[in-house]
C-alpha cells in the first residue's frame, strides 16, 4: 500500500517535471517550427505545432540576404570574428588574474575581488554613452575592433571569478612536487596548471562566448548605419519593424543565431552552472 | 646567495600584481574611466553642437539634474522600473524556487533533463527571446491570441482576444515582458536553489518529517533558514537584472518612440541618443541609474562576503 502510493507520487512528480520542461521549451520549439513553415501555415487561422509541409524557403531567403541585401554569412563572419577574438583575449587576461587571486596572498587581493563584483553590476546603458563618445573621437565606431575591446572588458569581471574557483581546485601539492623535482614556474604552468584548468577554461569561455554572441546594446549603438558591419543580434532585429514583417524569415534568422549557443551550452552545461554559481552564489 | 633570495622574494611579491595588470588596465579603461566621464558629462551641456565642435562644452552645474527632476517622463519611467521589478522579482524567485524543489525530488536522470530544458531558456539570447515572444503574441497568426480566443470565458478567454495587440499599450506590453523575463530568469534561480538543497543533509528533513512536519512547515522551518543566504543573493541579483532590463524592454515596446512605455533603462538611452542627442542629460540619468544599482550591489557584495565567497 505504502509502496504503491510512493510509486504514484514518483510518477506524479515525473509528469510535473516533463510539464515544466515542455512549457519552458515551447517558445524555442515554436521558433524552430515557424522557421520551417511556409507563409500559408504561419498565418493560418489554426496554428499547428509542427509544419505539415516543411520548407527551407525561409532559411534560403535569409541566407541569400533578400531582405538586407547581404548574405547571412557576412553577419555570421562578423559575429564569429568579434566573439572569438574577445573570448581569446578575455581567457588570456582572466587566467592570469585568476592565478593571482587563487594562488597568491597579497594586500589588494580581497579589494580586487570585491571590485570585480561591483563592476559586474555597472549598467551597460550608462557605460555606452561615455564609450560611444570616446570611441567616436578615436574612430572606433562602425568598427568591429571597438566591440572586441568592450566585450573583453565587460566579460572579465565574471570570467576571473569563474576561473578562480577552477584554479583553486587544482591541488597545490602537485605544483609543489613539480617544483621540488626542479620544474620552473613556466614549466609548472604548462605541464600542470593548464591541463588541469582546461575544463574550467572551456566552461568559462562558453560564458564569454554567450555574452559576446548575444550582446545587443553596444552593437546597436556603435554599428550605426554601416549594415555590412552588423553582428547577428542587430541583423535579427533588422527584419523586425521595417514595414512588412516576415515572421518566417525572422524566425529562420533567429534560429540560425540561437541554435549554436544552445548546442554549445548543452555541451558544457553542468560545469558552467557550477562555475557561474561559484561567482554569483556560493552554495 | 642572500641577494638572490631577496630578489626572488621581491619578484614573488610583485608577481600577483603583474598577473593582475592586464585585467586592471582593461577594467580601468573601459569600465572605470567611462563611469568617471559620465559623472563629468552629467554636469555639462554636452549635445550635438559640442560633439561636432560647433560650440564648446560648458559646465552647467546641476542644471541637467533639475531639468530631469522636473520632467514627468523621468518619474513615469522610474515608476515603471520600480513596479516592474516589484512584480517580476518575486515571480521569478517563486517560480525558480518551486522548480528547484521539484528538481530536488526527481530522479537524477529526470532532474538532469528538466534542468537542461530550463537552462536552455536562460541561455537563449535576449534578442531571440524577445523576437520569439513578440511573434507568439502577434495579433495576426500569433498562438497566444488564438489560444486565448479558444479558451472558455470563465477562464478569461473569448473571441475578443482574436487580434489583440500586446505591444501597443503599456500594460499588455509589460505583461508580455514579465512573462519573458520570468521565463529567462527562473532557471538560474531553480538551479541555484537545487545546488543549495543538495548541501542540506538528508537527516535534517528526515527528522523534521518524523517530528510530524508537513511539506509547508518543513520548508519554512528547515529549508528556508538554511538557504536564506542563497535567497538573499538571488533576490539582489534579480533586482539588479530586472530593474534596468534593456534589450527585452527595448524590443517589446517597439524600439524607441513609445514614450509612455519607457522604463528607466530605455529612458536613459533615449535621452542620450535620440536626435537631437543630449549626452549631458543622458549622463545625468545614467548616473542616477548607476547609483541606484550600486546601492543594491553593495547589499549583494555584503551578502556574498558574509557567505565567505571572498576568501
Amino acid at each position: 500500500m505504502r509502496l504503491r502510493s510512493r510509486a504514484a507520487r514518483r510518477a506524479g512528480l515525473n509528469v510535473l517535471g516533463v510539464l515544466v520542461a515542455l512549457v519552458t521549451l515551447f517558445p524555442i520549439l515554436w521558433m524552430v517550427s515557424t522557421a520551417f513553415k511556409p507563409a500559408r501555415e504561419i498565418y493560418s487561422l489554426t496554428p499547428h505545432l509542427l509544419p505539415s509541409h516543411p520548407t527551407l524557403g525561409n532559411f534560403r531567403s535569409v541566407i541569400d540576404g533578400k531582405v538586407i541585401g547581404l548574405p547571412y554569412w557576412n553577419f555570421l563572419k562578423n559575429s564569429l570574428f568579434v566573439t572569438l577574438s574577445s573570448v581569446i583575449a578575455s581567457m588570456l587576461i582572466s587566467l592570469l588574474a585568476a592565478i593571482a587571486v587563487a594562488r597568491f596572498r597579497f594586500r589588494l587581493r580581497t579589494s580586487y575581488l570585491i571590485m570585480l563584483l561591483i563592476v559586474q553590476m555597472l549598467p551597460q546603458q550608462a557605460m555606452v554613452i561615455a564609450l560611444f563618445l570616446d570611441f567616436r573621437s578615436i574612430g572606433l565606431l562602425d568598427n568591429l575592433a571597438g566591440l572586441i575591446l568592450v566585450y573583453t572588458a565587460f566579460s572579465i569581471p565574471v570570467t576571473i571569478w569563474m576561473l578562480r574557483s577552477f584554479v583553486a581546485a587544482v591541488p597545490r601539492e602537485m605544483e609543489e612536487a613539480a617544483a621540488i623535482d626542479g620544474a620552473g614556474p613556466m614549466r609548472i604552468f604548462w605541464r600542470i596548471m593548464l591541463p588541469l584548468v582546461a575544463p574550467g577554461l572551456v566552461a568559462t569561455s562558453v560564458f564569454a562566448f554567450i555574452f559576446a554572441w548575444n550582446e545587443f546594446i553596444f552593437a546597436l549603438t556603435f554599428l550605426g548605419t554601416d549594415t555590412a558591419k552588423y553582428t547577428l543580434p542587430i541583423y535579427v532585429t533588422y527584419f523586425y519593424g521595417r514595414g512588412t514583417v516576415d515572421w518566417g524569415s525572422i524566425m529562420a534568422s533567429s534560429t540560425l543565431f540561437t541554435l549554436p549557443v544552445l548546442v554549445f551550452f548543452l555541451i558544457v552545461q553542468r560545469r558552467m552552472t557550477n562555475g557561474l554559481m561559484a561567482g554569483a552564489v556560493k552554495g | 646567495m642572500r641577494q638572490r633570495t631577496a630578489a626572488f622574494i621581491r619578484r614573488r611579491r610583485l608577481t600577483p600584481y603583474a598577473l593582475l595588470l592586464p585585467s586592471a588596465i582593461a577594467i580601468g579603461l573601459l569600465l572605470f574611466w567611462p563611469t568617471i566621464q559620465i559623472a563629468e558629462f552629467s554636469l555639462q551641456n554636452y549635445g550635438l553642437p559640442q560633439v561636432t565642435g560647433v560650440s564648446p562644452t560648458q559646465w552647467v552645474g546641476g542644471a541637467n539634474f533639475s531639468s530631469i527632476l522636473a520632467d514627468p517622463e523621468f518619474w513615469l519611467s522610474l515608476r515603471i522600473s520600480l513596479v516592474f521589478a516589484a512584480v517580476v522579482v518575486p515571480l521569478t524567485l517563486l517560480t525558480g524556487t518551486l522548480v528547484g524543489l521539484l528538481l530536488n525530488r526527481l530522479g537524477p536522470k529526470m532532474a538532469a533533463f528538466v534542468s537542461s530544458a530550463a537552462m536552455l531558456a536562460w541561455a537563449t539570447p535576449a534578442v531571440s527571446a524577445s523576437v520569439i515572444f513578440i511573434w507568439l503574441s502577434d495579433p495576426d497568426g500569433g498562438v497566444v491570441d488564438w489560444a486565448l480566443a479558444k479558451m472558455p470565458s470563465w477562464l478569461g478567454g473569448g473571441a475578443h482576444w482574436a487580434g489583440f495587440s500586446w505591444t501597443n499599450a503599456p500594460l499588455p506590453a509589460y505583461t508580455l515582458l514579465t512573462l519573458l523575463v520570468v521565463w529567462q530568469g527562473f532557471p538560474f534561480v531553480a538551479v541555484s536553489v537545487l545546488a543549495g538543497l543538495k548541501t542540506i543533509p538528508g537527516e535534517l528533513h528526515e527528522s523534521a518529517r518524523v517530528d510530524g512536519g508537513g511539506a509547508w512547515r518543513i520548508f519554512w522551518r528547515v529549508t528556508y533558514p538554511l538557504l536564506k543566504p542563497i535567497f538573499l543573493v538571488l533576490l539582489l541579483l534579480s533586482i539588479i537584472w530586472d530593474f534596468g532590463v534593456f534589450t527585452q524592454a527595448y524590443l517589446i515596446t517597439g524600439e524607441l518612440g513609445n514614450r509612455d512605455e519607457y522604463n528607466l533603462g530605455i529612458y536613459v538611452y533615449d535621452r542620450a541618443f535620440t536626435m537631437p542627442p543630449s549626452y549631458g542629460i543622458g549622463s545625468a540619468l545614467a548616473l542616477i541609474l548607476t547609483v541606484i544599482l550600486l546601492i543594491i550591489t553593495i547589499g549583494y557584495v555584503r551578502a556574498s562576503v558574509r557567505q565567505g565567497a571572498v576568501q
